[in-house]
């Protein structure tokens, strides 16, 4: 089978501790995958070693069949995203903001402001487009930063816990509209998330982190229903309604 | 008390007549200053990036010296550059001592150390993340330096506004390496000094009016810049 992404032997150090020690994880073309995990458990770590963000100390990422390394470490970012807690915009309008990706792969601005204007329709942020990225509401700002990830058309998507530091009903909102947007897209995404509402609006594939490694995945259903875990537990118990 | 107002009004007066002596030295001034600060920004801003970016060993010490170089004091700087141009110094074949240039190099030794701190500050008063994120949109490393300057370009213009403020008003540096050879090397503090030694307490008044006045619209000018920069 060939995957879209797929990582062997995967050691990551931060701060001189081993903080990932993945013997092999992959993920197709299209598939949505939930990392679940306590705080500590890695799921940060795993994305930014991922996304050729922080240094890894061995282990092998292969993109559509290709060794991902040094000499093609940018081009293989050109082809992904990464969406982070904090949504980490630029201190200009909302549509530079979701411009801007296009405009570092070369694209000319004008061109790339259009690009940027129908991505935030497809996030229902239109509106918003003059106003000043920094005079946003928490739940408006993370709209912004998914509709400049999703700009450049990425094929696979890495998002790190981004609706955490939202209220309930906009996370759920804006949950449901991911979902919807990825199934539409066909885009690949791993989120890592301890949020039921987000790994069940968005995912095909549970994965359980704990310590740095892999302790169980398979469907959300399987998933849950054997709990391997006090975390996994804990995290059926959770109900949607919070 | 009547000194200070007879020195106000015959400096109004001097300023209204336009001296041509009065009108050389401002101009000066603002050339050997602007260039200074043009310099001190030229060196500042990419050793300040670096400083803010780069990890390697003595990153810190450099920046305690950098950040001690904010406070150098003028007379020290102009001591050590009149050593380094004077005839049998490192520099002395440039044969630049007493001209223009000389007071350039001083006041750039100043304010480069202003520019540098300010820019280590504003880069690493970003947000931890943002250089990760810029570097997830695909930026190559000349481009994600460039939008971390772009994002830190408030705070920046402050540094532009500590260094130019640094050297317009300094006179210890300019009289030494420059000399306050009238027609030359006179610039509005050295100038202020002189005439305030001779007792012409008016003209010395009308020149601190015109330094003020200086700095002022400069950084005026900028916290104009610097405000309207900010999105709505």
């Amino acid at each position: 089978m060939s995957f879209l992404l797929e990582v062997k032997n995967l050691h990551i150090r931060r701060g001189g501790v081993q903080v990932i020690e993945m013997p092999s994880f992959a993920i197709q073309a299209e598939e949505k995958v939930a990392i679940v995990g306590p705080n500590g458990a890695g799921k940060s770590s795993l994305l930014l070693g991922l996304a050729c963000l922080i240094e890894r100390v061995s282990g092998t990422i292969n993109f559509e069949g290709v060794e991902v390394c040094s000499q093609n470490e940018m081009a293989y970012r050109r082809k992904i995203a990464v969406v982070f807690q904090d949504p980490l915009l630029f201190d200009t309008t909302v549509l530079d903001n979701v411009a801007e990706g296009l405009c570092i792969r070369g694209m000319r601005r004008s061109e790339a402001r259009d690009v940027a204007r129908d991505n935030l329709e497809l996030f229902k942020i239109g509106h918003l487009s003059g106003r000043s990225a920094h005079k946003l509401s928490g739940g408006e700002a993370q709209r912004v930063s998914l509709a400049r990830a999703f700009a450049v058309r990425p094929q696979l998507l890495l998002m790190d816990e981004p609706f955490s530091s939202l209220d309930l009903p906009t996370r759920i909102v804006l949950a449901e509209d991911l979902g919807r947007i990825l199934h539409e897209s066909g885009t690949a995404a791993i989120i890592a998330t301890h949020d039921r509402i987000e790994a069940f609006h968005v995912v095909d594939r549970l994965v359980v982190m704990d310590r740095g490694a892999v302790v169980q995945q398979g469907s959300p259903k399987e998933v849950l229903e054997q709990p391997v875990n006090a975390f996994v537990a804990a995290f059926k118990r959770t109900t949607v309604a919070g | 008390m009547d000194l200070i107002i007879e020195g106000i009004s015959t400096a109004l007066r001097l300023l209204a007549s336009c001296d041509s002596e009065v009108v050389a030295i401002t101009l000066l001034s603002l050339k050997i200053s602007c260039s200074a600060t043009l310099v001190s920004l030229f060196i500042g801003l990419p050793a300040g990036t670096l400083l803010a970016l780069a990890d390697f060993p003595g990153r810190r010490f450099i920046i305690s010296v950098v950040n001690t170089g904010m406070g150098l004091p003028p007379v020290v700087v102009g001591l050590f550059v009149t050593i380094f141009l004077w005839r049998n110094g490192p520099l002395g074949f440039l044969e630049i001592l007493y001209t223009p240039l000389a007071m350039i190099m001083a006041q750039a030794v100043i304010a480069t150390p202003i520019v540098t701190g300010i820019t280590v500050a504003s880069i690493q008063s970003l947000p931890a993340n943002l250089k990760l994120q810029i570097m997830a949109l695909g930026a190559t490393r000349i481009q994600m330096v460039w939008i971390l300057i772009r994002e830190a370009r408030l705070p920046l213009l402050a540094a532009v506004m500590a260094g130019f403020g640094g050297v317009i008003s300094e006179v210890g540096a300019s009289i030494m390496v420059g000399g306050n050879i009238k027609g030359q090397t006179r610039v509005l503090t050295t100038a202020t000094v002189m005439e305030t030694g001779k007792g012409n307490f008016d003209v010395a008044i009308a020149l601190s009016l015109i330094l003020l006045v200086l700095a002022f619209s400069v950084n005026y000018l900028l916290t104009v810049i610097q405000q309207r920069e900010r999105p709505r």
